[in-house]
């Protein structure tokens, strides 16, 4: 029973660890946004709170919590109380499975302790999509529940396009499996060991590159960001299905969908981009003679990719308008799908006569 | 410690199914179905059937029961509504069943213990290390034409729905 109880305590920890960077990652991505929309559109961005605006999401996070809660008069107040939980749950229960560093293992007490993985459940990557699906639910009973017309539409809106474009983040990783012979991210992010050329987006039977623009499209319909937003449109729809919210249920929305973004270019570097791996065989740092010391350059490595893609998501923000509701359907079913399945043909007739060849 | 699993598992289903069809509100009854979903994956992952759970969650609850819920938002059925007195039409159907499951609760007390035995051996006698590849593999060699014959009929199926819709849109157009 001890150690069961020694196991729960190493897990606990894990999982406070992640969660705290997790959260930490949140808010300094609230403040990267503005600052970066500001120097993309020639402003200074966020400059009161604290020197150079850094204090700005403590700043937010104080004005939400003390913000009143109201509850429209005629909302479903059952779910309209559960629906931002809904949505955060799973958001945040996907990086269970994500492989934050190399496979190295130290003992504590006779158990074994992996640092930087949480869990290897031999279904990884679907263990995250089945919980990335569900976070549709906080959405629309978030809109339904508001008794709003704004809201509803929001609500229905991203139901369609959060199911349409989940189809191809699915498709867009079929070639992935196929190349790796594994579901469970570590094993997919071990393959990829040993130099940017054998990574999944550059691997030589069949390049993912394809792949790789389809599940960031994707992502970025999925976690309802411009320039596919139409779930919260302000142009249209005031704000969407968080138009009701405010306070702290407003907050739990926001955090959803910056945690989802978080952990889209999470499983985006670990899938395509080699993960914890450097761009180059082995470590710098094992090099100079301290290969216990590895971790902390393989961790920074995935760090830099996960804060690329990032990026990606602020600069696509800055540069792109927001597609027309019928365009968002129309890309997603006739241009992104057919290229998805296109890719999963050419991947496994590319992996069957390298199999063939040696 | 596994028949506690099964037991939390398989009475959050009983109750959650039963509440799907016994709540008013239509959209708390797909919520129940959610609830039911996620329990029936929950019984996978006890049998070690992994990929059955999450493909069970990412089919049914990420997809189908989204597109319910949608539809049932969007007819905002009103509470009543939906209550005709069709108690005649379930007592007919039923009774037969309540008979059919007493008959084989009281009778069937060998058969259980059989099953019981073969979900005790089954862990000992094969474990597959990877059911996803154990289920692939079935899949495409033991059960291929079923397979394809299932993957034609949703075809089938999807093409005929694309034709009704469209017929409309082109009928309201012309």
């Amino acid at each position: 029973m001890t150690e069961f109880g020694l196991r729960l305590a190493i897990s606990l920890t894990q999982i406070a660890a992640v969660m705290g960077i997790v959260v930490i990652t949140v808010l300094i991505l609230t403040l990267a946004e503005r600052k970066v929309l500001g120097w993309m559109q020639d402003r200074m961005g966020p400059m009161e709170v604290g020197p150079y605006g850094i204090l700005q999401p403590f700043a937010d996070a104080i004005k939400l919590f003390f913000k009143e809660d109201i509850i429209p008069a005629g909302a479903n107040k059952f779910l309209f109380t559960t629906a931002p939980i809904l949505c955060l749950i799973p958001a945040f229960i996907g990086f269970a499975v994500i492989p934050w560093g190399p496979n190295q293992t130290f003992e504590v007490g006779g158990i074994t302790v992996r640092p930087f993985i949480i869990s290897d459940i031999n279904i990884g990557i679907l263990y995250i999509l089945a919980f990335a699906s569900l976070g549709a639910y906080g959405i629309i009973l978030g809109g339904w529940a508001s008794n709003s017309k704004y809201s509803l539409l929001g609500g229905l809106r991203s139901a369609a396009q959060i199911i349409s474009y989940e189809l191809n983040v699915g498709l867009s990783i079929v070639g992935i499996l196929i190349l790796a012979g594994s579901l469970s991210l570590v094993k997919i992010t071990d393959a990829q060991a040993g130099g940017f050329w054998h990574w999944y987006l550059f691997a030589l039977p069949a390049p993912q590159i394809f792949a790789f623009v389809i599940y960031v499209i994707s992502a970025v319909a999925e976690t309802n960001r411009v320039p596919f937003d139409l779930p919260e449109a302000e142009s249209e729809l005031v704000a969407g299905f968080f138009t009701e919210y405010s306070g702290l249920r407003f907050a739990f929305f926001f955090l959803a969908e910056y945690a989802n973004m978080v952990l889209v270019s999470c499983v985006a570097a670990a899938l395509f981009l080699g993960g914890w791996n450097a761009p180059y065989p082995g470590t710098i740092l094992a090099l100079l003679g301290a290969p216990s010391l590895a971790w902390i350059e393989n961790t920074m490595w995935f760090a830099v990719k996960t804060y690329s893609l990032l990026f990606l998501f602020f600069w696509l923000r800055a540069t792109l308008p927001r597609l027309r509701y019928d365009q968002l359907m129309r890309f997603g079913w006739k241009v992104l799908l057919p290229i998805a399945l296109g890719n999963i043909v050419v991947t496994s007739i590319a992996v069957f006569i390298y199999q063939q060849m040696k | 410690m596994a028949y506690l699993f099964f037991g939390y598992f398989a009475g959050i289903i009983a109750i959650s199914s039963m509440l799907v069809v016994a709540l008013r509100n239509p959209v708390y009854s797909a919520l129940s179905l959610l609830v039911m979903f996620f329990h029936v994956a929950g019984l996978y992952i006890t049998l070690h059937a992994e990929f059955l759970a999450a493909v069970q969650l990412i089919v049914y609850a990420g997809a189908i029961l989204v597109l319910y819920l949608f539809v049932v938002m969007i007819l905002n059925v009103k509470e009543d509504d939906r209550y005709h007195s069709q108690w005649r039409i379930a007592a007919f159907i039923c009774v037969p069943l309540l008979i059919e499951s007493i008959v084989l609760l009281s009778g069937g007390s060998r058969a259980t213990t059989s099953g019981n035995r073969l979900l005790q051996t089954e862990p000992h006698g094969m474990v597959v290390p990877d059911n996803t590849l154990a289920i692939g593999q079935t899949l495409f060699s033991t059960y291929l034409f079923p397979f394809e014959v299932a993957s034609l009929v949703l075809l089938v199926a999807m093409i005929g729905a694309i034709v009704i819709a469209k017929r409309d849109i082109g009928g309201s157009e012309t």
